[in-house]
């Protein structure tokens, strides 16, 4: 991605033509910009750092030394694993039920006017809007009063719950944006309702779908203030990590956080490739 | 025809059925059990004890306060910082602002609690960045960044500045680009342009943005914990404390309601000043 911009950076690289006045002067807005990704991304590049880092006590704060030794361990701590198993089935569940009730409260949204519309979209808002602090709290209240047991179930409830708006409102975006003449052509050419449903309608809203599902993965994948309040005796990766803030973070930990963001970069520039490749074709 | 008019309210039911159980009831299920009284033990009755509020505003005064003046520092920490970096995006980015905006994205695949802590072992006062300066005699032996306010204002403003850069980015860049050239044909220099035009168009930009950091800014307490040390404890600490270590749940209740309800008249004394109505259009 470096080389993308030094290519774009390079200063007669045909500026559109209002621009043409500003030629001669330094672009200080890129160097901005670029500082502050450099801000964003500083913790990011010390953990990935640091999980090659070889450290003499239990504190991984010091450079000591090159090393690939907690690759080859990634899996040394039996209790870290299964907080990230944890976290993982827990996030693809999100995934499927947020997935599926959003995108057919966005198509509702997006496509029809009903009674109660409104008052959906307050509702949505809300949820979306309110602090993780009260999400919690407020499920865990309301489980001690019903004498629910806390546990890896209504961790999976309460994902789903602060998910679902933000899958319904990626889906509605796309929904608003369908060419309904696509649909009445179905309908015209003999297809039933739910054959032009599945063969028209639902190809179309499909990159909304998966972005909106993978939306909640992450959300999922990375809460932590909502899930201490649900969770019960049930670790995930974010809380296993809080808990041994106490004693020292062992390298794994940012042997895990390396893996995962690398698997979002791939995600992500192969996101970017097909998007080029589909608005190049 | 009967079956097109009841297919929207299928479509709607089992996500308002989530959303009714798990949001809408809890929300009510928290306001009873603040105005419960007891404990673990004895379990706890419905007295309406609106003493609890008192109780909670009373011993938790100088927590709130601090979380709403840590989260409104942050806020504009994060508006000095990403408004300008929105504005480069949308004006000058060119063919690469999907990438540019992938780039802000990026870090959220670390996990949160480990991007905070990432923050703490970076910052530490002996570590990669502290340690050399000390060495050199740049700073002296005692200086710590953490531990501190400051250290809790950047950790929130650095985990919300997504927040804020996305919805100014979206209005700027759906904003006409002829508005801009109006105001230069009508003699506007570069300031007055930005001032009359970019500026008011893009407030409700900067409103979003500040409904989607200050709300989570001040409710926090993963940066209190980990950069911020034992004085700089904010509310969300206290309503975890209550609920988690103390069960005090009448209490921790009661908080989390005082916490809501000042967020809610904050965001809409705020909506009022601006004049920006239909709140909720903007945001979603």
């Amino acid at each position: 991605m470096t080389t993308d911009v030094r290519t774009a950076a390079g200063p007669p690289a045909a500026p559109p033509p209002r621009r043409a006045r500003r030629r001669g002067r330094t672009d200080w807005g890129r160097y901005y910009t670029w500082a502050v990704l450099a801000w964003l991304f500083a913790p990011i590049a010390f953990m990935v750092a640091f999980s090659f880092n070889d450290p003499a006590g239990r504190h991984n704060t010091t450079w000591q030394g090159f090393t690939l030794h907690w690759y080859r361990n990634a899996f040394a701590y039996p209790d870290l694993n299964d907080a990230m198993a944890n976290s993982l089935t827990i996030a693809l569940l999100t995934m499927v039920v947020a997935g599926g009730l959003g995108t057919l409260l966005g198509l509702a949204l997006g496509r029809f006017s009903f009674r109660g519309k409104q008052l959906t979209n307050l509702v949505m808002f809300a949820a979306i809007s309110a602090p993780e602090v009260v999400l919690g709290a407020a499920l865990l209240s309301t489980f001690l009063m019903m004498n629910v047991t806390t546990g890896y179930w209504t961790t999976v409830v309460a994902h789903v719950m602060f998910c679902v708006s933000f899958v319904a409102i990626t889906v509605r975006a796309r929904v608003i944006t369908l060419d309904p003449r696509l649909e009445e052509a179905a309908r015209d050419l003999g297809a039933g309702p739910w054959q032009t449903f599945r063969l028209v309608t639902l190809p179309m809203l499909f990159p909304a779908i998966m972005a909106g599902g993978l939306l909640a993965f992450a959300l999922s994948i990375d809460d932590y203030i909502i899930t201490t309040f649900v969770s019960g005796d049930v670790t995930t990766f974010p809380l296993w990590i809080w808990g041994a803030t106490r004693v020292g973070i062992p390298p794994q930990v940012n042997v895990m956080g390396t893996l995962l963001f690398a698997v979002g970069l791939i995600m992500a520039v192969v996101n970017i490739a097909l998007a080029r490749r589909r608005g190049g074709g | 025809m009967r079956n097109r008019k009841l297919t929207p309210y299928v479509l709607v039911l089992p996500a308002w059925t989530w959303l009714a159980l798990f949001f809408v009831v809890p929300i009510g299920g928290m306001l009873s059990l603040s105005l419960t009284t007891g404990n673990v033990i004895t379990g706890f009755q419905q007295t309406f004890a609106v003493g609890n509020y008192a109780t909670a505003i009373g011993d938790y005064w100088e927590q709130i306060l601090r979380s709403l003046s840590y989260g409104a520092c942050a806020t504009l920490v994060c508006i000095a910082v990403g408004y300008p970096m929105a504005y480069w995006i949308a004006f000058r980015g060119g063919a690469y602002k999907s990438t540019y905006l992938l780039l802000i994205l990026l870090p959220f695949f670390v996990s949160f609690v480990l991007r905070t802590i990432s923050w703490r072992a970076f910052l530490s006062d002996n570590g990669v960045v502290l340690g050399p300066l000390k060495d050199i005699g740049l700073l002296p032996e005692g200086f710590a960044v953490l531990n501190s306010a400051p250290a809790v204002v950047l950790g929130l403003a650095y985990n919300f500045l997504p927040f804020m850069v996305l919805p100014i980015y979206a209005v700027l860049e759906r904003m006409d680009p002829h508005l801009v050239e109006a105001a230069h044909d009508l003699y506007a220099n570069r300031v007055h342009a930005f001032t009359r035009v970019i500026l008011p168009v893009s407030l409700p930009g900067v409103f979003a943005g500040v409904l989607m950091t200050f709300i989570p800014t001040s409710a926090d307490y993963v940066n209190a914990s980990v950069l911020g040390g034992t004085h700089n404890t904010m509310i969300g600490n206290v309503i975890r404390t209550q609920y988690l270590v103390n069960n005090n749940y009448p209490i921790a209740a009661s908080i989390t309601f005082v916490l809501m309800g000042l967020l809610l008249v904050g965001i809409f004394t705020y909506a009022r000043a601006l004049g920006t109505e239909r709140v909720m259009e903007v945001h979603a």
